[in-house]
């Protein structure tokens, strides 16, 4: 206690000092906070997939359709348990901001590959299956525009009808829910007959096949052997686990890891100059204190522990109350972004990196100005008094 | 040194012992003299002033019994230990279990109140909180600051800083007390004060005190008087302090 009680006096010596290097930790550290939470968020499609569960698109591009025929040669493939499909719409409710993902897809087969994600009541299944302009929606989803089991939905969407009309109608037969915290449920999924057979273009494709394998120790063979399957065909395939395909497609909007890695590292920098020099400059004011402690035989490690255990209080001060406040926002957001980014939350991990980067951040702060205390020479500090 | 029949301590075993001291400093690729060819002992319970012209070694000399530093060649022997021999680490710690020392500038730390400043050397101990602070009111006691103790060193005058700087040397009992011309900074009255406390800390607590000093009346105020000359023991004189016993009075 004792050594707590010298070490936080020490840092009252200069308090606005002190205070505005706690802040601008504070600052650092709610910056990671916020930027970690929104990377891992967008990251989080790749996170809670299953390596069960594999993509096939096309070889050229996502975009790219795939002939609707390689579903029953995929499905015929050994190691394939089940098989599904699915295609972007690309269209909005109302206005273009209110954009959001749409999938036409296999009622009969979607759901079963999702199962351990997904939830919808079985009279809400049966009714969506019998109804051909049925849709099911996320609760999420639901929630933000106070949509309910009956509401009939128009849609502009990016493909155009046989009419040549780009407006579609259709009638909310079922809301699924989540089974894990993470699982999106702002999407909308409708029958992938009834799309494929009002477009005008493009029918007889499909956007991506998702490939549930019976052994997820085989999924690489497996893949392989849809790839060599279609090889050398017209439409060459392109075959990835889910946790891959989730990670390449965030990083079509752009690499946001990336992007949080450059400014975290542009900010911890700047951080690690600012405090060190905090922290050198403090212990030059006070080398004669430091070298009355060797005097009175407090040992060398002593004195180096003593400086760094400053360095230490001034980081975790700062990036505690930076994570704190980091939290807090982001619970807010959290709530407010449930339907784009339902992955967005502050997790232990993220405090456990947190922790580590500011043990990093203290370490590298205190351990020259501690090194000068460990190699303080007593009689040549005394003469500086 | 001195004569036996007028020197109450001079049936006391010998505390510290010089034997050929050299102490020689690097200045570039010069190497200056400080403290040749030096003999001393010190007896157990002595107050011994040093006296002599700035340069003359004293404080080197006060280095070396501090474990400060170390000699260049010779033996150096405190309360039968060689630190002559010892590294840097084992004189770190020989000097937090054998010597108090006392700054002319204090040196306390401005952020603590008396009492943890004269706590600050029990931290080396194995000594509970509850005894430190049994310890550390018995030396603020000792030196008349028992109402100061909550008191930081910008609110103490400089005597009374002076007292918690002696009070902070005491705390753990060492054998030799060391000081650095501890009136040097305080004027007259106050100077006497603390020399009367240093004087009977020597009679009444045995403490064995070596002082360096500029000041000839406060050197009076020693048994012994050892005075250098370029590094080289030159004379010795029986002090004041030998023969007559001061009041010590307390406060600033």
């Amino acid at each position: 206690m004792y050594y707590l009680f010298f070490i936080i006096k020490n840092l009252g010596r200069k308090k606005a000092r002190t205070i505005l290097t706690i802040l601008s930790i504070l600052i650092a550290f709610l910056l990671f906070g916020l930027l970690r939470s929104l990377s891992v968020a967008f990251d989080s499609g790749a996170e809670i997939a299953g390596e069960d569960r594999l993509i096939t698109i096309n070889k050229v591009t996502l975009i790219q359709p795939l002939p609707f025929s390689y579903l029953n040669k995929v499905r015929a493939l050994e190691g394939v348990e089940n098989v599904t499909l699915a295609n972007w719409f690309g269209g909005y409710y109302q206005e273009k901001k209110n954009a959001f993902p749409q999938f036409p897809v296999d009622a009969d087969t979607y759901f079963d590959i999702y199962q351990e994600m997904y939830s919808l009541p079985a009279e809400q299944m049966a009714a969506w299956k019998g109804d051909r302009v049925g849709v099911v929606v996320g609760r999420a989803l639901a929630q933000k525009f106070n949509w309910k089991v009956g509401d009939r939905i128009p849609l502009v969407g990016m493909f155009a009808q046989k009419n040549g009309s780009t407006s579609w109608e259709f009638v909310i037969r079922g809301i699924f829910d989540a089974k894990e915290k993470r699982a999106d449920t702002s999407m909308m999924f409708m029958h992938y007959d009834y799309f494929d057979k009002a477009r005008q273009f493009g029918e007889g494709t499909l956007g991506w096949l998702i490939i549930k394998v019976k052994n997820p120790a085989q999924a690489d063979q497996v893949a392989s052997a849809i790839d060599g399957l279609f090889a050398n065909s017209f439409s060459e395939t392109k075959t990835s686990s889910e946790k891959d395909f989730a990670k390449s497609f965030a990083k079509q909007f752009a690499d946001i890891g990336l992007i949080t890695t450059l400014i975290l590292s542009a900010v911890f920098f700047t951080m690690l100059l600012v405090a060190g020099n905090t922290m050198a400059q403090s212990f030059r004011e006070r080398i004669p204190e430091v070298a009355i402690l060797k005097t009175l035989g407090f040992s060398d490690a002593m004195v180096m522990f003593l400086v760094l255990a400053e360095a230490f209080v001034v980081v975790l001060c700062g990036g505690a109350a930076g994570l704190a406040v980091a939290a807090k926002v982001i619970a807010v957001l959290s709530d407010k972004f449930a339907a784009n980014l339902p992955g967005l939350h502050f997790s232990m991990a993220i405090l456990l990196d947190g922790l580590m980067a500011m043990l990093l951040l203290g370490l590298l702060t205190g351990i020259i100005p501690a090194i000068q205390g460990l190699r303080l020479n007593i009689i040549a500090a005394l003469r500086r008094r | 040194m001195s004569d036996a029949r007028q020197d109450p301590i001079a049936d006391n075993e010998v505390l510290v012992e010089l034997k050929s001291i050299a102490k020689t400093y690097k200045k570039g690729k010069e190497v200056v003299p400080v403290l040749a060819n030096l003999n001393l002992t010190i007896k157990r319970g002595d107050f011994l002033a040093l006296m002599g012209p700035s340069g003359s070694g004293k404080t080197t000399l006060l280095n070396l019994l501090g474990g400060l530093d170390s000699p260049t060649s010779g033996e150096l022997i405190i309360n039968g230990e060689r630190l002559d021999k010892y590294s840097g680490s084992q004189l770190t710690q020989w000097r937090a279990r054998n010597v108090g020392f006392i700054f002319q500038f204090y040196n306390l730390m401005p952020v603590l109140t008396a009492e943890k400043n004269v706590e600050l050397p029990l931290l080396l101990t194995n000594l509970t909180s509850k005894e430190r602070k049994l310890h550390v009111a018995a030396a603020l006691e000792l030196v008349g600051l028992a109402d100061r103790a909550k008191h930081y060193p910008k609110e103490l005058s400089g005597g009374q800083e002076q007292r918690v700087a002696i009070a902070r040397a005491l705390v753990s009992d060492p054998n030799l007390l060391l000081c650095d011309e501890p009136t040097g900074d305080l004027d007259r009255i106050t100077a006497d004060e603390i020399l009367a406390l240093m004087q009977e800390l020597n009679r009444e607590q045995q403490k064995t005190i070596v002082m360096v000093t500029h000041d000839p009346r406060a050197a009076d105020h020693a048994r012994k008087i050892i005075h250098l000359d370029k590094g080289a023991l030159v004379k010795d004189s029986i002090g004041a302090g030998g023969h007559s016993k001061k009041s010590v009075t307390t406060g600033g």
